[in-house]
């Protein structure tokens, strides 16, 4: 329970009606998207401004009380789960387009406004904001800052990073600070704008960013390979990029996640198939025709079964949504869905693939995997049951074996869902003990009262790391 | 102290909850948040509690024991439309609308209604509804009200005054009962005209059949007209929908069974429904029935058979010509023979979440040659009519029928078709509070397709 004189300066700040620690609000503010996990906050709050937030991380520094930021809550990593307790707020109100400068092609949002409504508000202007999660029709901007998300077209068009120009946070002392601006060139000291972009809301709250814009692609095509064997879809994708062509868009499936996106979906997708690719160019028309053209003779000499392209821009949409939706369409299979976030250099996705395989069997568990792997991000999925205790045991034994593949191959443990809570115990395993210690000092720089999301990013403990001799 | 206090009260409901709701269901749930988007109480307050992720939470949280089913929770859960647009947007199929039955149900089981609810909600799921005679009585009544003049009376005199503002609104736009239903009036066998197709049952529904006689006349003489042999069998009852949706769960089995028995006596194809409300009940009546071995094959064979008039008329029928110069209306003739008649459509949320038809009404609107069918925007949310949901929860319908209403503006159509009597009620009833009754008239889908129809 959090002091009565906490809640009461906060109240004072809020107004009531945006300070409540009622078991309803408690609740349903114990999750995100992040699957076995919940923790229950000692109260959430709905700032309106960023003056309140300052005021608010005041209070909270002065107490020592965590403060956890919350946007859709969609994140799969333990992000916004309030495992220390303490306040979570939601930015949900702070959701404004504050500027779109059609001059230097830049806009100024809040934090708390959706993806997918700043997405279409700009492209009704005729500009174009790339980083499209999956997630993007729930999603908000400051999660997406926070997590660093990529997305469908982040092959071709890189991700959130790549588009924060600017920001304007809060520290943990309640200082408001801002970085960068609507400028495209800014060395003027350490680059606090990208640190803080994936930080997920451990160093600082994001309260407005300013975001790049681009001119959109005149024309795309999006176009569906068929492979009956698993390895050759895998392979066609590194085949692709060798060749120097980088799709805008270049996603993989795998059998049961295209059986249970197409029950979804009703796509009359092939269900028979081992795996598929959706590939998408965008561009001028000459160069995509020409693309499209050369990515399905690769298709073919890489054994594709089929190759067909979509007749609209209506179909290859309906497609592309489809394929958002493969994650959860994935729990149909069983209720509880593990997912990860392996990520390798695009020349080892064919071997990754082949790894993820093996471990499944090796742990006899069902791994379902699609991803972006024209990123060489793969998400390996078990379907299981949390309250199967045996099998769950084995799938944490499977993924921690996926983890030490991925480095292995000289990837990472995650690619775009952040570390959080679940991924804290391997973070040393990419990063080092020295990385880890770096990274803490900016933590500590930061956040010396470690108040900001705590828990997140850096484990009480790390795993060890079992290097699996085969031969 | 207080809190132990709560919790020996609540004690009986959480483990009722607890019994009734589905365990997988919940499980199922994997918190992505591809609903949110689609729920409107979500849409209108942006808090997580009030989003189908949301509900479920607080559903699991109350089975694992880690809350009360507090009056706050039971206020969440009536607070739920059920207009259950977060199924299909729902990649993992989590059965939402299972999920906010049963917590009703156990709710239902355990509440202290005050006295005149308590009257209220007895003698219509006890009495009226139950009773297709009592309904039919109800209907009478109910015209002998609106045809005495007591209706002018009572309006003048201020007596409506003592009803809460939403039914004193809502009385205004009642259409006149009738006494006499579509079996009395047209008889129960309609042969179909040229070659027949198929033999279906029309399910002609208790408010329907009472408020929208003409519209279930109108029902049978398209089904007619596409080739189809038309049986009205007379057992039929209320469908149980609004008693499923308020927590009344034996009442709709009970009703369900007694449907089953009189329509699997009629030997037909398919069974046809002009209302998405009781359509979508009747399709999910295997489900209803589920815990009754005994009742499996049959409720399936009825669930299967049941198809919306427009799905039935689109996928099986003959086409039928739908054009604008026949039983002309002034008004309505002189703007379509200008070519300049435009239409728009409410979905109604259960005909489109739960029996998941959207294109086939669509398709029919197109069909009629002379008027311009114009898509308004979100015309997939609910309207806030949601059964009885604008009685039970006014504010939060009042303010998604005023969004709604918005939109019908902007689509600037001379009609406002819908497939289900709520909706076509609350759509009365926006009109009327906009005071766009000169401009635009709500309609159901059957009577302006029948009205247009070339014989
Ligand atoms: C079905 C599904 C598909 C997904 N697909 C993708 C995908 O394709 N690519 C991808 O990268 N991710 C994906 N994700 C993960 C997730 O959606 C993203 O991480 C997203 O950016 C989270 O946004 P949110 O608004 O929900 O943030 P939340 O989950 O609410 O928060 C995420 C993190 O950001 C912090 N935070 C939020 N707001 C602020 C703020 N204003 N200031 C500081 N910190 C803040 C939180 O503390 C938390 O650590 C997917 C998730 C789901 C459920
Ligand atoms: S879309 Fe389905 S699985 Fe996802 S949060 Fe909503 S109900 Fe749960
Ligand atoms: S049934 Fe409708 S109101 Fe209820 S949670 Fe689902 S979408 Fe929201």
């Amino acid at each position: 329970m959090l002091n009565a004189e906490v809640k009461r300066e906060l109240t004072e700040i809020l107004g009531s009606s945006y300070c409540k620690d009622d078991p309803q609000s408690l609740v349903t503010h114990s999750y995100d998207g992040t699957p076995m996990l919940q923790s229950l906050p000692e109260l959430v709050i709905y700032p309106e401004n960023t003056k309140q937030v300052s005021q608010v991380m005041k209070v909270l520094n002065h107490y020592k009380i965590p403060l956890i930021g919350r946007g859709s809550g969609t994140n799969l990593c333990g992000g916004t789960v309030p495992v220390e307790g303490g306040v979570v707020m939601v930015m949900h109100r702070m959701n404004q387009i504050l500027e779109v400068d059609i001059e230097n092609l830049t806009a100024t949002v809040q934090p708390g406004l959706n993806t997918k409504k700043f997405s279409q508000h700009v492209e009704a202007l005729g500009l174009f904001y790339p980083p499209d999660p999956s997630s993007m029709s729930i999603s908000t901007l400051g999660g997406n800052i926070a997590e660093c998300s990529g997305g469908l077209r982040g092959l071709k068009y890189g991700t959130t990073k790549d588009y924060v120009i600017g920001l304007e946070a809060v520290l943990a002392n309640g200082e408001v600070i801002r970085t960068g601006g609507k400028l495209m060139k800014d060395v003027a000291g350490y680059d606090v704008t990208k640190l803080l972009v994936g930080s997920e809301g451990t160093l600082a709250i994001i309260t407005e960013a300013t975001l790049k814009l681009i001119p959109p692609p005149q024309y795309k095509k999006t176009m569906l390979a068929m492979y009956s064997d698993l390895y050759d879809a895998a392979r066609t994708v590194s085949k692709i990029i060798e060749s120097r062509m980088i799709p805008a868009t270049l996603e993989f499936l795998d059998n049961a996640t295209l059986q249970v996106v197409d029950d979804y979906a009703q796509l009359g997708l092939p269900r028979e198939m081992e795996a598929i690719l959706i590939i998408e160019q965008d561009g001028d028309k000459g160069s995509v025709e020409r693309d499209i053209a050369r990515i399905t003779e690769i298709c073919h000499s890489e054994q594709a079964k089929q190759v067909s392209v979509a007749g609209s821009l209506e179909e290859a949409e309906k497609l592309l949504t489809a394929r958002r939706s493969a994650f959860t369409a994935l729990a149909r299979l069983k209720p509880t869905t593990i997912l990860e976030d392996a990520t390798v250099p695009r020349s080892k996705i064919a071997d990754m693939v082949l790894e993820i395989n093996r471990i499944a069997k090796k742990y006899n568990v069902q791994i379902c995997t699609f991803g972006h792997a024209g990123d060489g991000n793969l998400h390996p999925t078990a379907t299981t049951d949390v309250r199967d205790t045996d099998e769950i045991h084995r799938v944490e034994a499977a993924f921690a074996e996926i983890f030490e593949a991925t480095i292995r191959l000289g990837g990472t443990i995650t690619g775009e869902h952040g570390v959080g809570v679940v991924k804290a115990p391997f973070l040393e395993w990419k990063v080092g003990p020295a990385g880890i210690e770096i990274m803490k000092g900016i933590k500590h720089a930061f956040d010396p009262n470690n108040i900001l999301n705590p828990g997140k990013i850096f484990a009480k403990e790390s795993r060890k790391r079992v290097v699996i001799q085969r031969g | 102290m207080a809190k132990l206090k709560d919790e020996a009260k609540l004690k009986p409901l959480t483990n009722k909850l607890r019994m009734l709701l589905d365990e997988d269901q919940l499980t199922n749930c994997m918190r992505c948040g591809f609903c949110l988007p689609a729920c409107p109480t979500y849409a209108e307050t942006g808090i997580e509690a009030e989003s189908p992720r949301g509900r479920i939470a607080l559903m699991k949280a109350v089975n694992d024991g880690i809350m009360l089913p507090d009056a706050a929770f039971e206020e969440q859960m009536n607070h739920c439309l059920g207009c259950r647009a977060c199924e299909p947007a729902c990649p993992a199929d989590v059965k939402y609308g299972q999920l906010i039955e049963q917590a009703r149900d156990a709710i239902e089981d355990h509440k202290q209604h005050k006295p005149m609810v308590r009257l209220i909600r007895h003698t219509a799921f006890h009495s009226v509804f139950t009773n297709p005679k009592r309904m039919k009585l109800m209907g009478q009544g109910l015209r002998l009200y609106q045809r005495a003049g007591l209706r002018t009376v009572a309006r003048g005199s201020g007596l409506m005054k003592l009803f809460p503002k939403h039914m004193r609104e809502m009385e205004q736009i009642l259409p006149d009962a009738a006494a006499k239903g579509v079996a009395e009036q047209i008889g129960t066998r309609h042969p179909a005209k040229g070659e027949r197709i198929a033999t279906v049952a029309l399910f002609k529904g208790c408010i329907m059949d009472v408020m929208f006689t003409d519209t279930n006349i109108h029902t049978v003489d398209l089904l007619t007209a596409a080739g189809f042999d038309v049986v009205i069998p007379e057992k039929q009852n209320c469908c149980g929908a609004l008693h499923a949706h308020s927590g009344e769960g034996e009442g709709a089995r009970s009703l369900a069974r007694r449907n089953i028995e009189a329509f699997k006596q009629a030997g037909i194809d398919y069974i046809v429904s002009n209302a998405g409300g009781c359509g979508a009940i009747l399709t999910e009546y295997d489900h209803l029935l589920q815990g009754e071995p005994e009742w499996t094959a049959d409720a399936k064979w009825f669930a299967e058979r049941v198809l919306d008039v427009s799905d039935l008329l689109v996928r099986h029928g003959r086409e039928i010509c739908f054009s604008k110069n026949v039983n002309k209306q002034e008004g309505a003739m002189q703007e379509e023979a200008s070519g300049s008649i435009r239409i728009t459509y409410q979905d109604s949320c259960h005909l489109r979440n739960v029996m998941r038809s959207s294109g086939a009404p669509r398709k029919l609107m197109r069909q009629v040659d002379g008027v311009t069918f114009v898509e308004m925007k979100d015309a997939d949310r609910c309207c806030g009519s949601a059964g009885i949901y604008n009685i039970t929860q006014p504010e939060m319908a009042g303010q998604i029928l005023d969004e709604k209403m918005e939109h019908v503006k902007a689509a600037d159509a001379s009609y406002l078709l819908t497939s289900n009597p709520g909706c076509l009620l609350q759509m009365k009833l926006g009109i009327e509070q906009q005071g766009l009754g000169d401009k635009m008239k709500a309609v159901h889908i059957v009577d302006f397709l029948h009205e247009h129809m070339q014989n």
